[in-house]
C-alpha cells in the first residue's frame, strides 16, 4: 500500500507513520464510519422496514468494526502498540450492547402517529440522526484509541462528545433533557477548552503535537528528564490541566458537577451510552498522554512525576469519595448510578497512577500493571453499569398519558416477583458493581488492588478499600429493593417496547456471570495492549524507533 | 473427592431455584444429607496420622495470570469445622420446617448456597479462592436475615454486611500484600501465586516486624469483626436476634467460626512475630469480651439477645485460648469452636420452638415453663449446663483448655524444651472471671425460662411480627414435636460424648497444633530476640 510516490506526495517520509500507513490501522472506524453514512440513509426511509433496519444496520457495523480490530494488522508504533485491537474490540463489544439500549429512544411517538396512518415526514423523523451520532460518537471513541497526535486526540475527543449533547438533548420530549443537554455542552465545551489548553501548552513546551516518535513529546520529555531537568514548568501545567479537563469526560472530581443532573436529566437509554462512551475515552485519552510522559520517574523510577501524581492521586482520592458519599444520600436511582459511575471513575484513576508497572523480570509486568487493570477494569465497568441502566431504560409506566421511568429506590421495589428477568439483572449487576466475589467486578477490583499494592500505593488502598464498604451500602439498597421488598410498585411497571434493550440487560448480566471464567484470559489481553514502549535514546532519528519496535513487537503478535 | 462436598450443596441451591416451591424442603434435605455423606465418607477414608498435612489436593487453575487457583485441600482443623457445618445443616434444614412457609425456595436455596460457601471457606487452598467463599457466605445470610428476620430484620442485615464486608476489604489487602511480598521478594519465585503454603513461607522470612505489624492489623480487621472480637462485635447481637432460627444457628454454629478459623489458618503463621508481639493485646480484647458480654447477658431480657451476647463472651474465650499461643490454649480453641457450634446452635434451635409456640422472647412474658413443656425444659437446662462449662458436657473440656492455656502460656511455666508464651496466669485469673458470670447469667435465664410459676403472654396472638400470621396458633403442640426432638437430640448426644469422652478429638488435634504453635513460638521469639536492632526502631 505504501507507494513511495504516495508517501513523498503527502510529504511524510520522514514522520514515524506516513498517513497512507497508518490508514491500514483505521479501518474499524472506516467500516463505522460507513455505517453511519449507512444509517443516516437508511433512516429517512418512507418504508417502515427499512428504517427499522437502523439499529441492525449499526450493530452489523459495529460487528465488522470489532472483527476488523481483532484480526486487522498488528500495530508496531505509537506509546502503546497493542492498545488499540484491545480498546476497538472492547469499544466494539460495548458498543453493540449500548446501540441495542438506545434502540426505540427516539421517535416512538412518530412512529406510533405513522403506524395510525399518517404520512411520514422524513423531517419530522430523528431516528436517522440519532442512530449516526450513536455511531459517530463510537467511531470517534475508536480514534481516540488510535491517536498518536494531540491534533488528533483533541479531534477524536471532540467527535466522541459533540454527538452525545444532541443525543442528550433528542433522548425525550421532555424539557428536563433539553435542559441537561444544554448544561452538558456548555460544562463540555468548558472541558474541552481547558484539555486544549493544557494541549497548547504542551506544545509550547515540547515543540510538537506528536506524541511518539523521533522528535515527539515523548522523546523531547524523555531527553529532558534524562538531563535531570524535570519535565519543566510549562509541559507539567500544560499536562495538569490537560488531566484536569479530560476529568470532564471520566467524570471525575473537580469536573463532576454535570454527571447526575444530565444522567438524571437524559433518557435512562442515553444516560448508560454516556456513562461509558466519553469515560472511555477520557480514561484512553489520560492513558496515552501519560504513556508519553511515561512512568519512569519517582525514587524507584516507575512513578509518574511528582506533580502529576500528586494531582491524580487527589483526584483519584477525591473523586471515589465523593462519589460514594454522596451516591448514599440519594434517593433517585439514576443519580445513584450517576454518583456511583464517579466512584468507578475514582477506582479507575488508581490503576492510571500505578501504570505500567515494571515491564523486566518473570514477576514483574502481570499484577503490577495498572493500566492493564484500568483496561480491564473498563470492561468490567462497561457491562455490570450498562446492564443496571438498561435495567431502567426497559421499564417505563404510564401515568396521565406520559411515561416514566423508574425515578426512585422505591420503584424497584419488588422487581424480581414482577418482573424476575429485570429484576435480577439488577441484583446481579448491582452485586458485582459492589465488587461482591466471584461475580466480574470483583475481579476488575481485584486487579486494582494487587496492581496498586505492588505499586507501593498502599494508602491509596485503604482509602479504595474503605470506599468500596461505603459503596456497598447503597449497592446492597439497589440488590435488596427488587429482591427482598414486596411492593405493588414494580408491577405498574411494563416493558418498553423496544426488545433490543431486555436483551441488552439480559446479555451484560449474562456476561457479569460468565465473562469470570476468561477473566484471565481477558487480563492477559489487558496486558498486552499496555506494554508501553520504553523511552527510546533521543533524537535518534529512525533507528532507534525501529529498534524498540521489534523488540515491543512479538509481544504483541503473540498476544494475538 | 473434597470437590462433591462443594458440588453437592451447589447443585441442590440450584435445583432449589428450578424446581417447584413445595419440593424445596425435600430437595434441601436431600441436599445436605448428600454433603453430609461425603463428609462422612472424607472423615472415613482421612489418614489421620498425617493431620497436619493437607489431604485429597485438588487444584483447577482459573485465573493462572493472576496466580488463582481453585485448589482444595483438608487437614484435621479443616476437617473437624466441615464436619460441624455437614453435621449442623440437616439439623438446621429439619428445624426449619415448621418455622418457614412462605418464600420456601429463597430460604433453601440460600441455606444451601450458605452451606457450600462456608465449605468453601474451609477447604480452600488458595487464598483468593478462600476469599471468594469468605465474602460469598455474607449474600445467602443477608437474605436469610433481611427476609425471615424479625421486625427489625432490614436494619440487622445491612448492618451484618457492610460491617463484615468492610473488615474483609481490608483484610484482602493485607493478604494481597503478602502476595506482593512473596512474588517480589522471594528469589526465584514463578510469577504471583496465591496458594496459602507458598505465601506462609515467604510472610515468614521475608515480612519485616514493622510490616507483619500492618499486616496483622489488616488481616485482624477483617477476621475479628467475624468472630467477633470486643470493640467490632456489635453487628453480633442485632444479627442474631433478628435472624430466623436456622439462620442464628448457622451464624453462630459455623459463620463465627469462619473468622477464628482464618485467624487460625492465616494469621498465626503469616505474622507470628506480631502475633507474639501483639497476643496481649488480643487477649486482653478477648477477655473484655468475655466481661462485658457475660455482663449485657446479665441484664438481657430477651432470651435471643442474651444467647447472642454469650457467643461473643464463648468466642472471647476461642480467642484467648488461640492467642495463648500453646498446645492446650490452642487446642482448645479448636476444641471451642465445635462445642460453641453445637451447644450454642442447639440454644437457638430450642429459643426458635419457642418462639413459634409464643412469639415473643421476652424472659419478661414467658416463663416456667418445665411443668408445660417438659421435653423442651430438658433440653434446655442441658444445654444450658453445656454451655456454661459443667464438667461431663463439652463446654467443659474447651473452656477449661483455653483458660489453662493462657495460665501456662507464661514464661516461668515451661516444660522442658518449652518456649515462653505471651500470656499469663493473670490473663487466666481475669478470664475465669467470665465463667462465673457466665453460669450466673445462663442460670438466673434458666431459672426464670423453665422453673418457677408458669407465665405466659396474654393471648399469643397480639405480638404479630413480620411475617407471623402464616403460623399463628402453629398448630404446634404445646411441647416439642418429633421432628424437633430429631433435631436436639443428636447435638446433645455429640455435646454428652465430647464431654465425657474429648480424647479422640483432642489426640487427632494434637499434631497439627503442637507444628502450628511450634512454628509460630520459634519464629516470633526469634525474631523478636535476634535482630534487636530491627525490631527495636520501630518501638
Amino acid at each position: 500500500m505504501s507507494t513511495p510516490l504516495l508517501m513523498t506526495m503527502l510529504g511524510a517520509a520522514d514522520q514515524p507513520l506516513p498517513m497512507v500507513e497508518k490508514l491500514r490501522y483505521l479501518v474499524p472506524e472506516m467500516i463505522l464510519f460507513i455505517a453511519t453514512v449507512v444509517v443516516m440513509i437508511v433512516g429517512l426511509s418512507p418504508n417502515r422496514a427499512v428504517r427499522r433496519s437502523c439499529a441492525a444496520v449499526s450493530i452489523a457495523g459495529l460487528a465488522a468494526a470489532g472483527a476488523a480490530a481483532a484480526f486487522g494488522p498488528a500495530f508496531e508504533g505509537g506509546v502503546l502498540p497493542g492498545l488499540m485491537p484491545f480498546a476497538k474490540v472492547l469499544i466494539a463489544a460495548v458498543g453493540v450492547l449500548l446501540v441495542m439500549v438506545v434502540t426505540g429512544t427516539v421517535d416512538r411517538d412518530f412512529e406510533g402517529e405513522v403506524s395510525r396512518g399518517a404520512a411520514f415526514d422524513a423531517l419530522r423523523g430523528n431516528r436517522a440522526e440519532f442512530y449516526a451520532f450513536a455511531l459517530f460518537s463510537l467511531t470517534g471513541l475508536m480514534l481516540v484509541a488510535s491517536a498518536d497526535d494531540l491534533i488528533w486526540l483533541f479531534l477524536a475527543l471532540e467527535l466522541t462528545s459533540l454527538p452525545t449533547y444532541v443525543m442528550v438533548s433528542i433522548s425525550t420530549a421532555r424539557s428536563r433533557s433539553q435542559e441537561a443537554g444544554v448544561k452538558y455542552f456548555f460544562l463540555g465545551a468548558f472541558g474541552a477548552a481547558m484539555f486544549l489548553y493544557g494541549f497548547a501548552m504542551l506544545y509550547g513546551a515540547t515543540g510538537t503535537t506528536a506524541l511518539y516518535g523521533p522528535g515527539s513529546i515523548a522523546e523531547v520529555l524523555a531527553a529532558r528528564a534524562a538531563s535531570g531537568e524535570g519535565l519543566g514548568m510549562l509541559a507539567t501545567l500544560g499536562l495538569v490541566l490537560s488531566i484536569v479537563g479530560v476529568s470532564f469526560k471520566i467524570a471525575a472530581v473537580p469536573m463532576h458537577f454535570y454527571t447526575p443532573d444530565v444522567y438524571e436529566g437524559a433518557a435512562s437509554s442515553v444516560s448508560a451510552f454516556l456513562a461509558f462512551v466519553p469515560k472511555a475515552a477520557g480514561f484512553l485519552t489520560i492513558i496515552l498522554l501519560l504513556a508519553a510522559v511515561g512512568w519512569h520517574f519517582g525514587p524507584a523510577g516507575t512513578a509518574l512525576p511528582e506533580p502529576i501524581r500528586v494531582t491524580l492521586w487527589v483526584m483519584a482520592a477525591l473523586t471515589m469519595t465523593v462519589g460514594n458519599v454522596l451516591a448514599v444520600m440519594q434517593k433517585s436511582v439514576k443519580r445513584m448510578l450517576a454518583y456511583s459511575s464517579i466512584a468507578h471513575s475514582g477506582y479507575m484513576l488508581v490503576g492510571v497512577i500505578v501504570g505500567p508497572g515494571s515491564q523486566a523480570g518473570a514477576t514483574g509486568s502481570l499484577q503490577s500493571n495498572g493500566l492493564a487493570a484500568v483496561l480491564f477494569y473498563l470492561l468490567c465497568y462497561g457491562f455490570m453499569n450498562l446492564g443496571a441502566f438498561a435495567v431502567l431504560a426497559v421499564l417505563e409506566k404510564r401515568s396521565g398519558g406520559e411515561r416514566e421511568e423508574i425515578e426512585t429506590v422505591e420503584d424497584l421495589k419488588g422487581l424480581c416477583r414482577t418482573q424476575p428477568l429485570m429484576g435480577w439483572t439488577m441484583v446481579l449487576c448491582a452485586l458485582s458493581l459492589l465488587g461482591l466475589p466471584p461475580l466480574l467486578g470483583f475481579w476488575g477490583k481485584f486487579f486494582l488492588f494487587t496492581s496498586a499494592i505492588g505499586a507501593g500505593e498502599i494508602a491509596l488502598v485503604v482509602v479504595m478499600g474503605l470506599n468500596s464498604a461505603i459503596a456497598a451500602y447503597y449497592y446492597l439498597r439497589l440488590v435488596g429493593a427488587p429482591l427482598l421488598e414486596s411492593s405493588d410498585a414494580g408491577a405498574s411497571f411494563t416493558e418498553a417496547p423496544a426488545p433490543a434493550r431486555k436483551w441488552a440487560a439480559v446479555l451484560s448480566a449474562a456476561s457479569v456471570l460468565v465473562l469470570v471464567l476468561p477473566a484471565g484470559w481477558l487480563i492477559q489481553r489487558a496486558n498486552n495492549a499496555t506494554g508501553v514502549r520504553p523511552p527510546t535514546t533521543p533524537m535518534k532519528a529512525s533507528g532507534g524507533t525501529a529498534d524498540s519496535a521489534s523488540t515491543s513487537a512479538p509481544a504483541v503478535r503473540a498476544a494475538r | 473427592m473434597l470437590s462433591f462436598l462443594l458440588i453437592i450443596p451447589l447443585l441442590s441451591a440450584l435445583a432449589i431455584g428450578l424446581a417447584p416451591e413445595r419440593a424445596s424442603k425435600g430437595l434441601a434435605m436431600l441436599g445436605s444429607l448428600l454433603a453430609l455423606a461425603a463428609g462422612a465418607a472424607v472423615v472415613a477414608s482421612f489418614d489421620w496420622g498425617r493431620g497436619s498435612a493437607f489431604q485429597f489436593a485438588a487444584a483447577l487453575p482459573v485465573v493462572p495470570e493472576l496466580g488463582v487457583t481453585l485448589s482444595l485441600g483438608v487437614d484435621t482443623v479443616a476437617l473437624w469445622l466441615v464436619v460441624l457445618t455437614v453435621i449442623l445443616q440437616p439439623l438446621c434444614v429439619l428445624g426449619s420446617f415448621s418455622a418457614i412457609t412462605e418464600r420456601t425456595r429463597t430460604y433453601y436455596a440460600s441455606l444451601m448456597a450458605l452451606q457450600a460457601a462456608m465449605l468453601g471457606v474451609f477447604l480452600a487452598r488458595d487464598l483468593i479462592f478462600f476469599y471468594v467463599c469468605f465474602e460469598f457466605t455474607l449474600v445467602p445470610m443477608y437474605v436469610l436475615i433481611s427476609l425471615y428476620g424479625s421486625t427489625n430484620r432490614r436494619k440487622a442485615a445491612t448492618k451484618f454486611f457492610l460491617y463484615t464486608f468492610t473488615g474483609s476489604i481490608i483484610a484482602l489487602a493485607g493478604l494481597i500484600y503478602v502476595a506482593w511480598v512473596a512474588a517480589t521478594r522471594v528469589p526465584d519465585a514463578a510469577g504471583w501465586t496465591f496458594d496459602i503454603a507458598t505465601l506462609r513461607s515467604a510472610a515468614q522470612a521475608h515480612l519485616s516486624p514493622t510490616e507483619q505489624g500492618w499486616v496483622m492489623l489488616a488481616m485482624m480487621a477483617g477476621f475479628a469483626v467475624k468472630v467477633p472480637l470486643f470493640p467490632v462485635h456489635t453487628w453480633l447481637p442485632l444479627a442474631h436476634t433478628e435472624a430466623p432460627t436456622a439462620g442464628s444457628v448457622i451464624l453462630a454454629g459455623v459463620l463465627l467460626k469462619l473468622g477464628t478459623y482464618a485467624i487460625y489458618r492465616f494469621v498465626l503463621p503469616f505474622v507470628p512475630v506480631a502475633v507474639v508481639e501483639y497476643a496481649h493485646v488480643v487477649a486482653a480484647l478477648s477477655i473484655v469480651g468475655i466481661l462485658y458480654g457475660g455482663l449485657i447477658c446479665w441484664v438481657q431480657r430477651d432470651v435471643k439477645k442474651l444467647v447472642a451476647y454469650s457467643s461473643v463472651a464463648h468466642l472471647g474465650f476461642c480467642m484467648l485460648g488461640m492467642f495463648a499461643l500453646n498446645a492446650a490454649g490452642v487446642q482448645g480453641s479448636i476444641l471451642y469452636m465445635i462445642n460453641h457450634g453445637l451447644s450454642t446452635g442447639a440454644l437457638f434451635f430450642l429459643i426458635g420452638f419457642m418462639y413459634e409456640r409464643y412469639h415473643t422472647r421476652s424472659l419478661e412474658e414467658v416463663g416456667g415453663l418445665g411443668s408445660k413443656m417438659p421435653i423442651w425444659s430438658t433440653f434446655m437446662v442441658f444445654f444450658m449446663l453445656a454451655s456454661v462449662g459443667l464438667p461431663g458436657l463439652n463446654g467443659f473440656v474447651s473452656e477449661f483448655l483455653c483458660v489453662m492455656g493462657a495460665f501456662q502460656s507464661g514464661a516461668y511455666t515451661l516444660g522442658p524444651g518449652g518456649t515462653a508464651g505471651p500470656l499469663g496466669p493473670w490473663y487466666a485469673f481475669i478470664a475465669g472471671f467470665g465463667m462465673i458470670v457466665a453460669a450466673m447469667y445462663l442460670l438466673y435465664m434458666t431459672g426464670r425460662i423453665v422453673f418457677g410459676p408458669l407465665r405466659e403472654p396474654p393471648g399469643h396472638d397480639d405480638h404479630g411480627h413480620g411475617h407471623a400470621g402464616s403460623h399463628e396458633g402453629g398448630g404446634l403442640p404445646a411441647d416439642l414435636t418429633a421432628r424437633e426432638v430429631v433435631v436436639l437430640a443428636p447435638i446433645a448426644a455429640l455435646c454428652l460424648f465430647l464431654g465425657v469422652y474429648p480424647k479422640p478429638l483432642i489426640a487427632t488435634l494434637e499434631g497439627p497444633v503442637n507444628d502450628k504453635v511450634q512454628m509460630v513460638l520459634s519464629l516470633g521469639n526469634a525474631a523478636g530476640a535476634a535482630p534487636a536492632g530491627a525490631a527495636g526502631g520501630e518501638r
